[in-house]
């Protein structure tokens, strides 16, 4: 127990960080962390890239302990300039890496259905994925995070306060969810098996990184952008 | 998926003790602090609560012909006493477990734990789909708001809410684009019945 606590500081080996859990591999690009590190600490490689230490490790410890929840008093002395890069990073990847490629593999399930089934799927990803566009795309990054950058700038903009941030994540998790329910429990069982068993692997592990994306929302950026909301007259 | 929690106890102080310990776990997330019981059925329907902690003080004797109506409107929820004084065992028997007030910070996050694994086991039972849930099942396919479906049946939008729950506890699919598909293979509805 002690020993997982210790991992987590600023004077751990970024390499041990990583051998402990695979999964921290992924935070490094959303991070602008490049590979090379050798054996630097966490906040030696941390300062190279540019990034805040606190913010690292306590998303760090998001992806890898499931009963973590950050500390909101600890927060207020965290440095939030990462945070925005890393969030929009986090997108891009979801967008332009971890869609297309669900998409490559439904689209042959899709056309291994053949017409009776075929199409309903088909439209059932579209209409999903234009939700997941509406959410991350048309809100998230063209509403919500121009209002914090305007309050970062200490300009306070009328069109739109933190409180309604709608928590659509839940939604778009939702949908995939079921989504491998109708790959492997609904769907007729004869049709590309081993595909989708590829593919359902792939959408847990993506909505396992959802959720813990939403949790960063809900539990570092909502309370963030709050106290920046009550920090301005 | 985070388990959404109620808290209803008189006290204050006793209340935010408790919100305080939940609200560190990382999956429960305390989503309203009640000091009575006015409109709770609504208020758990409004916050779409899966677990509710209740001072059984708070309902003195009557508390059967409060809870047995109420857990049959919110099939899915769990009840939790929170037991902040000396109780006759019967007060306690219509919950699914007990909080103590002396109970530790560890032995509180160790029980809740439990109370939401106990939930996920207890849903094994009857899978199959009743005809009414069908019924509700091929409106929602068919693009149905929950009110029009309650006034097409002639039932109370709480018990299409409770129909909706179990429709997506026994087939595991919760969105509605995921239950038209699960309709359309199951044969329930016809693809020239879609709008």
């Amino acid at each position: 127990m002690a020993k997982k606590k210790d991992l987590f500081s600023k004077t751990a080996k970024l390499a041990e960080l990583i051998a402990g859990d695979r999964r921290l591999l992924q935070l490094l690009p959303r991070f602008g962390i490049a590979l090379g590190f050798g054996d630097r600490s966490v906040e030696e490689v941390c300062l190279m890239n540019n990034v805040s230490t606190e913010l690292f490790l306590t998303i760090c410890e998001i992806y890898s302990d499931d009963a973590y929840k950050p500390v909101q008093h600890a927060l207020h002395h965290t440095d939030m300039s990462s945070l925005l890069p890393y969030l929009k990073a986090s997108h891009r990847y979801y967008l332009g890496e971890r869609f297309p490629h669900l998409e490559e593999h439904l689209q042959r399930i899709i056309e291994a259905c053949g017409p009776k089934y075929g199409p309903m799927l088909r439209h059932f990803y579209d209409e999903y994925k234009r939700e997941v566009m509406r959410h991350i795309q048309y809100y998230e990054e063209e509403v919500v995070f121009p209002y914090i950058e305007a309050l970062r700038n200490g300009q306070r903009p009328d069109t739109y306060q933190i409180k309604e941030f709608r928590h659509n994540h839940t939604n778009i998790q939702d949908v995939l969810d079921d989504m491998m329910n109708i790959l492997l429990k609904y769907l007729p069982g004869d049709i590309l098996p081993k595909e989708r068993i590829e593919i359902s692997l792939d959408i847990m592990e993506l909505s396992d990184d959802l959720n813990r994306h939403s949790l960063i929302e809900d539990h570092i950026l909502i309370p963030y952008v709050e106290s920046l909301e009550n920090a301005l007259p | 998926m985070r388990n959404r929690v109620i808290i209803c106890e008189a006290s204050e102080i006793v209340a935010n003790g408790l919100a305080e310990v939940i609200d560190s776990m990382a999956q429960f997330d305390v989503v309203a602090r009640l000091d009575n019981l006015d409109r709770l059925s609504e208020r758990i329907t409004a916050t779409d609560a899966n677990l509710l902690v209740i001072d059984p003080t708070l309902l003195g004797f009557q508390y059967k012909e409060f809870l047995t109506p109420l857990a049959k409107e919110h099939p899915g929820i769990t009840f939790i006493a929170l037991a902040t004084t000396c109780l006759d065992h019967s007060m306690l028997a219509p919950y699914n477990g007990v909080i103590e007030l002396y109970d530790t910070r560890s032995k509180i996050i160790s029980k809740m734990n439990e109370f939401v694994q106990s939930e996920t086991t207890k849903k094994v039972d009857d899978v199959e789909l009743s005809k009414r849930e069908i019924d509700v099942l091929v409106a929602v396919a068919k693009g149905m708001m929950n009110k029009e479906i309650a006034d097409q049946m002639n039932i109370s939008i709480h018990t299409v809410i409770s129909h909706r729950k179990n429709i997506t506890r026994k087939t595991g699919i919760k969105s509605v684009s995921g239950l038209t598909v699960y309709a359309l293979l199951n044969n329930l509805i016809d693809e020239s019945e879609l709008i």
